[in-house]
Parts: structure tokens; sequence; C-alpha cells
């Protein structure tokens, strides 16, 4: 595993606790896993995305992803429905672990109420937490 | 003594079809003596392309495979919490009986009368180990008896008149534990053994409630250690009304010492392939009997055996029954080696099989503690628990560890388990390797942690001796190749 | 004690280093009140001779160590088996390794599952095998629950009353506890399951039908098939004998979704009923939600081909209480020996061998049937058939296992209490001519 100074953390995207990903692309978010949470998981084998057209609250549990001896449920940073799932990583979730900010998306979401992005952590404050 | 390790006489062998000729078959079939008759072709499909191989092939084929194995035969395997002890030929013997291995599960009682006894007394014997006055044998597997043991628990409470949600799991449980929980609809709750390794009658009373339909613990736990405060623990558990299942995978520790059922424990599975010497055949068959508390025979599965007079039935008439767990009795012919076993042994020598268990552990423990990280410095029973954390600074793992041993001609322990230890090293002897086999051991292990130190890239690229290096589980598991 | 190696002077020394004074002494933690008192009250060891003695008369007074005729089937089949199916798998190092846990040292166990799962799936015409469960029973119990865990409404499971009673049996076990139904399809009067009346059933999350059925009858999988898909819901089939798709058209052919069987016939002993080996396939869409090992292949450092446990995030040991099944082990030994047998008869042997159970039972229903049996049904069976008997066949039975050690047939009331006097036969290849004439004319004698 990495030290935090050699992960990556782009400042245009929000921060989970559980260490998702969202940014604004227009009127739809799209989540992903962060570069901590990728580099702890190791080598990810295979990524379970919900269908299109599923709802989720703020928080819920939306998927998991798993390494060879390890899975982790994955948690949706904002309300609404999927609207698109990153289709890519059923044959090759690696994604994950090459690109974790671009290529190796989850899904993509209408949030039902944007405000909710205001709840999520910053570069800054994901930055201190992980120092924490 | 030189280490047992080395490259030995390895073939290679490809996969069965690749040496399949058009023509060849390894049985001689015999003659018809009735007439051919024809199928409705609607009805047939074609011949299922197997290979086609003469005797010899197949032979030399599973031979070449059977010596890429390694086997408590070939080696000491003192992989924690499995009990890889040694698998006495004779049970072998006992069990290939023709009365035994021929006989048809549906020719009725009176022609059974044997296999029936066999049964009944076996019931019997596991009884008197474990302290519970009745046991079932169906259960084909630990995991099985589990299964069973937590379908009798919510029967009982169903019973009672009110189902109850919950079940207290500690965290240095198996993960059977937890699988066998939810599939009675119970939600597992994680319970924190203490900073000493076991389990404190205080957080147990914390999360015991009225909606608890029990605990499950194993006891000695999977620290190798005793749970001291059990009897605490089942008072607790049971003032609000919930039972206890003993989880009886480390009976070995404790044979002729303790009896879970004077412990407080209502319900005990037991695993015949680990602490009753028959063989794990490279992942089962095994069995897994349970013993129960006098309460809790009406739930038992059926068929039951009973004895009337000199003679022995089945019995499936038990209103209260958890029902069927297995097609016919359970896996027999572990059953016909388990009884053997038991009667070679005799109440001393499963006494002194515990005592030696614990010797050998604590021996090693004792000898290793300087070279690997000991998590719980305290007495064990018949495994204790090491990690990496001495090897950290050279950037070496348990796994590197565990690889580096099969060149030593060790089985490793087993590893990543339990999950409350970081990267534990789980070491079970058993009581039949010997002084000097484990003085090997001993001394493989310290040779490994100086070459952690002095040439770590020896233990990176380990395995070297066999015939396959270090697998990429990671491309297994990202593209699926599940048959040929 | 011979199992147990430590001498007098061995044991002083571990205890030196332990530093306790007595073997006893190494059990302090355990608090002295539970301790038990007077030791184990067991029957003295036995010497290997004495064993000997004591299990022969145990064996002996089970009728199956004399040289019987078994036209008892049931789920339970007497099959030839060559002497090199229990050679090879008794070698030690299959028979005395555990779980296949560190790849590098298990490969003989690996490649030969591996295999196993490939003649699997080409034997039933699926693509993933597990590398087995226990039995057929508890391996259909465990598709039961897949198809209703992925039924996201429906909390019942259709299964056909022609399943082997003791299968019904365990599925009711493992799906009553979390709130989950059987609900049992009728048989029809040619000893079938009836497809409308599953046609008729709602709310159901899959059908699971045997074929051959308990009565030994072919069943129309194919019309299953297209009732469970204008549920839209899965279809499982289930056997009690392996050696039928020697012969038969697979159930994958005709689009099973699961399949749960019984591989006993694959060269395992009968042994009272157990162990046996339950055979469990899938489509490739239900790989991830199959319970138990899977095998898989792949390549070491240096590029060579090997083998490891895969996907075991299904598992208990990783997914703890949200886990696909319990089941920890599997019947590994007996998945070796089908491997074993399968690669030994072969694509000719399994053909010659199915035709000839097939045969053998036309012939005995038919010889019976000459003797005053009345036939039940009329469609199609592989090696078992349901015969009405003539009066007084009950106490011919029982003569015939008295004089001849020879089983006629299993009474059907104790499953089926309409079906007074009526049997169920079976005849496999280790059946001759001679035992079946024998048996038709002590019938009309």
């Amino acid at each position: 595993m990495k030290a935090l100074d050699e992960l990556n953390f782009p400042e245009d995207v929000k921060y989970t606790k559980d260490h998702e990903w969202a940014k604004t692309d227009g009127d739809t978010i799209t989540i992903g896993l962060s570069d901590y949470a990728q580099d702890q998981l190791g080598e990810i084998v295979f990524v379970e995305l919900p269908e299109e057209g599923d709802t989720f609250d703020q928080g819920d549990e939306f998927g998991s992803v798993e390494s060879v001896k390890a899975v982790s449920e994955i948690y949706l940073p904002i309300s609404g429905e999927i609207v698109a799932v990153n289709e890519d990583l059923e044959d090759a979730p690696e994604l994950v672990n090459n690109d974790c900010y671009a290529g190796g998306w989850l899904v993509k979401i209408k949030p039902e109420d944007m405000s909710e992005m205001d709840s999520l952590m910053d570069q800054g404050a994901y930055l201190d937490m992980l120092k924490g | 003594m030189k280490q047992p390790g080395t490259s030995g006489l390895i073939f290679n062998e490809p996969q069965l079809w690749e040496k399949s000729r058009e023509g060849r078959c390894a049985i001689s079939l015999p003659k018809a003596d009735v007439e051919r008759v024809e199928m409705d072709p609607s009805l047939t499909g074609d011949a299922p392309d197997l290979p086609q191989l003469s005797e010899l092939d197949v032979v030399r084929h599973f031979t070449r495979l059977s010596q890429w194995n390694f086997g408590v035969d070939s080696g000491m395997y003192p992989l924690g919490s499995c009990t890889m002890k040694y698998n006495p030929k004779t049970n072998e013997v006992q069990a290939a009986r023709q009365g035994f291995a021929g006989a048809h599960p549906l020719t009725g009682e009176e022609f059974s009368q044997g296999a029936l006894r066999l049964m009944y007394e076996l019931e019997q014997l596991l009884g008197e180990i474990t302290g519970f006055p009745a046991v079932t044998l169906q259960p084909a597997a630990g995991a099985h008896g589990e299964l069973a043991g937590m379908l009798i628990i919510h029967a009982y409470h169903a019973k009672q008149g009110r189902q109850r949600s919950k079940i207290l799991i500690p965290d240095t449980a198996h993960g059977t534990n937890p699988a066998s929980a939810s599939l009675c609809g119970y939600d597992s709750v994680n319970i924190k053994s203490g900073p000493d390794g076991i389990l404190a009658p205080e957080t147990v009373a914390a999360a015991m409630d009225e909606d608890t339909a029990g605990i499950m613990i194993t006891n000695p736990n999977t620290l190798g250690l005793f749970e001291e405060n059990i009897k605490e623990v089942c008072d607790i558990v049971h003032a609000k009304g919930g039972l206890v299942y003993g989880d009886g995978a480390n009976m070995n520790a404790i044979m002729g010492v303790v009896k879970p059922g004077d412990l407080g424990i209502d319900v005990l599975h037991l695993n015949l392939h680990k602490t009753f010497s028959t063989p794990h055949g490279g992942g089962g068959p095994g069995s897994g009997p349970v013993g129960v508390v006098e309460k809790l025979i009406p739930f038992l599965p059926v068929p039951r055996v009973e004895r009337e007079l000199d003679t022995y039935k089945f019995v499936t008439d038990c209103p209260d029954t958890i029902g069927r767990m297995h097609t016919f009795y359970g896996h027999f012919g572990v059953l016909v080696k388990a009884y053997s076993y038991i009667l070679t042994m005799g109440a001393e020598g499963l006494t002194n099989a515990s005592k030696y268990a614990v010797l050998n552990a604590n021996y090693i423990k004792e000898s290793l503690k300087d070279t690997l990280n000991l998590c719980y410095d305290r007495p064990c029973m018949h495994e204790c628990v090491f990690n990496d954390k001495k090897q950290q600074e050279y950037h070496i793992t348990t796994m590197d560890i565990a690889k580096r041993l099969l060149d030593y001609g060790f089985h490793p322990p087993t590893v990543y388990f339990p999950l409350v230890v970081d990267a534990a090293f789980m070491v079970e002897p058993t009581e039949t390797e010997s002084k000097e086999d484990i003085d090997q051991f001993i001394d493989a292990v310290k040779a490994i942690a100086k070459e952690a130190m002095e040439t770590p890239e020896k233990l990176k690229k380990a395995p070297m001796l066999p015939k396959v290096t270090r697998l990429d589980e990671v491309t297994a598991a990202r593209k699926p190749c599940l048959r040929g | 004690m011979r199992y147990l190696p430590h001498t007098r002077e061995d044991i002083d020394q571990m205890l030196a280093k332990t530093g306790h004074a007595s073997l006893d002494d190494l059990f302090d933690t355990i608090p002295d009140a539970l301790k038990i008192k007077d030791g184990l009250d067991l029957p003295d060891a036995m010497s290997e001779w004495d064993l000997n003695a004591h299990m022969e008369a145990l064996a002996s007074t089970n009728i199956a160590c004399k040289n019987y005729t078994c036209f008892i089937g049931a789920g339970s089949y007497d099959h030839y088996i060559p002497s090199i199916v229990p050679y090879l798998v008794s070698r030690s190092e299959f028979m005395t390794a555990y779980t296949p846990y560190q790849p590098e040292v298990s490969q003989g166990t690996l490649q030969a599952i591996y295999e196993f799962q490939t003649m699997v799936t080409e034997l039933l015409g699926m693509d993933i095998s597990t590398a087995s469960h226990y039995d057929c029973g508890t391996a259909l119990a465990e598709c039961a629950l897949i198809a209703l865990r992925k039924s996201r409404k429906a909390n019942k499971i259709a299964v056909s009353s022609l399943v082997h009673p003791a299968h019904r049996e365990i599925i009711n076990t493992y799906i009553a506890p979390a709130g989950y139904e059987m609900v049992e399809i009728p048989a029809t009067a040619q000893g079938l399951t009836d497809v409308a009346a599953f046609e008729a059933m709602d709310g159901v999350a899959g059908v699971a039908v045997q074929s051959p059925n308990f009565f030994g009858n072919i069943e129309d999988l194919g019309a299953f098939r297209a009732a469970a898909d204008a549920k839209k819901v899965l279809m499982i089939a289930s056997f009690t004998e392996a050696l039928a798709w020697g012969l038969l058209k697979s159930p994958g052919s005709f689009g099973a979704d699961l399949v749960a069987g019984e591989g006993q016939s694959l060269g395992i002993a009968k042994t009272f009923g157990g162990p046996g080996l339950g055979l469990l396939a899938g489509t490739q869409k239900m790989m991830r939600n199959l319970p138990g090992r899977l095998i898989g292949k792949t390549k070491d450092l240096n590029g060579q081909d090997g083998y490891v446990l895969t996907l075991a995030t299904r598992e208990q040991h990783i997914r703890r209480e949200k886990a696909s099944s319990n089941i920890c082990s599997n019947n590994g030994l007996n998945a070796t020996t089908a491997s074993v047998y399968l690669a030994t008869i072969g694509k000719i042997g399994i053909r010659e061998i199915a035709r000839q159970n097939h045969d053998k039972a036309v012939y005995l229903k038919n010889a019976l049937t000459g003797a005053g049996f009345e036939s039940v049904f009329d469609g199609p069976f592989f090696n078992e058939f349901v015969l009405k008997a003539p009066q007084g066949f009950a106490e011919k039975r029982a003569a015939l296992i008295r004089d001849n050690c020879m089983f006629a047939g299993m009474p059907l009331d104790s499953c089926y209490p309409e079906l007074k006097d009526h049997y169920l036969f079976c005849a496999t290849e280790t059946v001759s001519k001679q035992d079946m004439d024998l048996l038709a004319k002590e019938v009309q004698s």
C-alpha cells in the first residue's frame, strides 16, 4: 500500500467518509472510488453494480467491490436514480485500480437533491480525515 | 537431521482430454446378456464426450497428480484449527469391509443391524466424550453440523412461542458461524474479545437481551485460548432465555479434560475429520455430529437411531424435529473410521492425545516466541498464533514465510485467520507429531526468519521446489476459467 | 499407543521448555471446577487384532457382508467399481491432504477436481460445475435457496412431488426457518409431474423437477423450461442416477438454470447411504450465486499452467453472514473418485454401461409383468420403474431375502401411502439375466 503523498486526490470532486468520490457533470453526478480506497482494496477482480433505473438514498449500499480475498460494500454519496453504470468494468475491473477518477468510474446518477453535494468533503477535508 | 524439503521426482502431466485417443477405454465392459432395447431417439443424446484412455493412462495420470500434493503422510501439516493429525490406516480397512461399504441404505433395519449398532454406539461414545445425553450423526460436515445446531436453536425458540432475531458471535469465530446463523434468519451481532484474547462476561452481558437467540462460542477459541469465563458467559445467556452454541472444531485440545456439556453449552458440533482422525480427503467428505442437552433432544434431525433390547431401529416419529439434513443417515463411511479410532484409543489414549496436542503447541509457542511475534503471550491450548510484526521491517509478510516453509518441506500453518490478528500465522501441530519433527519445524521457521533479514528475496520468490510457483489468483478471479 | 510418539524423555524436555511441572499443569487456564474428575468412561483400548474381530462381527450382521442381489435403487445404486478407482483414490497424497489452500503443494487435488468440474459440465450439458456438495438432497436445497434469494417477490418454491422424498424433506429443513415455503406439484396418472398444475401456480421463485423422477420415469424437462420461462423463474433439474446421462439428453440441453444431482453412481461405494457426492451445476449467469468451492485454471509466475480455488468472495470465510452458503468443504475425495471413474469408463464405457442399465431394466420389467406384476406407468424410464405386486408378494419378497439374499424392489407405501403393494425396482449392469430370471420364477411359483 502506498503512502498518502503517493496517492492522487483531485480537487474537482467531492469525497465521502467511505472513500467514494462524486463529481457534478451537468445535471448528473458521476460516482467512483478514491485512489485511497482502490489502493487499500488491492487488485480488484469484480465490481457488482446496480441496474439503471434503481433508486437509492444517500448513504445506501449500492454495490460491492471485490479483491481476491475481500468484499467491500460501496455506498452512494447522494440520493438519486442510477442513469448509467460503467459496463467496461464487467470485463476490466482493473480500471478501478488503474484509472479510478476517469475510466474506472462506477455509476452516474440523477440526483434527487443537488444540495446533498454540500454535505460531502472537499479535497482538503478528505485529506485531513485520512491523516486523522 | 536434514530438513525434509527437496525437489523430489515430479512429472509433468497434461489434462485428461489431452491424452485422449478415439477408441480407448479403461474398463472391460461386461457382455450384454439381455436383448438391446432402443430408446425413443427423441429422448437420447450424444454420449458425453469423456476422455478415452487405457487403464495405464488413467493410472499414470492420477499417480502423477497425486505426487504434486502434500498430505499428512508426506510431512508435518500444522494448519491451525484444522487438526491435521495422522489418519490411521486401520480405519480405512474397517470402513472398506464389504458389510459396511457394500450396504445399500434401504435394505431395511433387519438387515442393517451392524450399521445401526455402530451408529448407536458411536453416539454413546461421543456423548460421553462431550458430556451430552444425545448426539445426531447425520450432519455431513462441520458447517452442516453448525447449521443443524442453529436450526435446533431456531426450533427451540419457535416452540417457546416467540422467535428471536439475533445471535451473538465473537470476532474470533469461523466464518461458517455467521453464515449458518443467517440461514435461520438470525442477524449476527459481533462481540469483541478482550485484550487477553478471550470473551469478557461484561461484553456479552451488554449485548445479550431477550431478542437474542443465543451465542456461538468456539472453545478453545481460534486463538488457541480456553474461554476461561465460559461458565459466566453461559449463565448470562441462559438468564435471558438464550441458548449457547458450541463450535467443537477445537475439541482436540480438551478430550478427557473438560466436557463441553458441563460448561453450560447447549448444542455442540464435532468435526470427526479433525478430532477423530478421519482423513480430510483434499476437502471432504467430513462429518459433523451434534450433541445436545436434554431439553433439545426433541428437535434433533430424523431419523434417530434407537435401541430396543438388542435390536436397533430408525425412528422418524418426532413431532418437534428440525427435519432431515441428509438423504440417508449422514456420512456413514466416515462414522466407521471415527468409531474405529475411538475404540483404538480408549479413554487414556484420547486424553493423552489432547495432552500431547497441548504440549506440542506450547512447546512451539515457547520455542518460536523470540523469532516471530507471539500475539497473546499466555498459555495456549492446542494451537498458538503468531504474526509477521517482527519481519515487517524487512518487508516480509506472513505469506512469504508460509511459502518459504514449503521449500523446507513443511505445510504452512493457517495464515490470515483468525481475522482479529493482523496477518495471523496459526500453528496447530497435533499430538501425532514427534519432538524431532517439531524441532525440525522450529529450526525451519528460525532459518526462514534469518533469511528474512539477510536474503529476503529468497522468501519473495518462494516456493521454488514445488511443481509450480506462486499462482496468479487475480487473473483466476478476473477471468474465471472453470472447465477445460 | 502407537499413534502417539512421545517418550517420557520427550515429555520432560518439552515441559522444561514450556515451564510446566506436569502435563496437567498445561491446563491451568481452565478453572478447576470445570474439569472432569474421574476421566472418561469408554471401553478399553483395543489392539488392531481385537478391533478387526469386533468390526468384522459388526459388519457381518449387515446383509451386505454377503453377496446380495439388489433390485433397489431409490437414490443409491449398485454399479461395478473398477479396481483402479479405489486403488488410485486411496493414494495418501489425495486422502490425507486438506482443502487446497496452498495451491503450490495441492496441484494434484486441484487438477483432479478441475477435471471433475469439466467432466460434470460435459455430462450435464451445463456451463459450470462446483467442486461438489454433500449429496443431491443438500445440493438441491441450495439450488432452491438460490432461486428464492434471487426472486425479490416470491417466497415459495415449486417442487415436484416426484422429487426423491428425502430431498423434499431436506429442502423443507433448509428453507422453512428463513420464512420460505415449498409447494409440491402433484403427479399425473402417468407418473409424471403435472406441468399444468405448475403453470397454474402463482408467486413461486422457481421450479424443481427430478428426471428420471423418483418412480424412474423420464420427465419432459422442456415443458418445465417453457413453463418456467412463462413465469420468468428459474428451472432446477435434479437426478439421483448420474449414469442416466450416458444415454439420455442432458438437463442442460433443455435449458436448466441449475442442476443438482447425486454422483454416487460414479465409482462410489453405497456405504449405507453416505458419503455420496452432491453434483451442483449452473449456467454462466449463475456463477456468482453458486455455493461452495470452485477451482479455476491460471498461470504461475513462470507462466506454467496451474489451478487455484477461485471466486472465494462468494464463500463464508470471506462474506460471512452474506455468503452464498455456509458450506466450507466439498466431498472432495469422492469428487476425485468420480474423476477417476469417468476417466476410466470414458466416452465409450459410459454409453455402453448406460445402455446395459436400460436394457436390463426393460428386461426385468417384462419378466416381472410376465410373472404376475402389473405395470403401472407406460412411459419411458432409464433403470428404475414401478410395478404393482400380485397378492402374497410381500411374503415371497421376505423369503427371497432369506433364501437368496435378493432384495426384490422397495415398497413405496411408506413414502406414498396411496401406493400400497407398489414397488420401485431397479436393474443396473451388475444384475445378470440369471438373477432376473430367478426373481421372475420365484414370484410366479
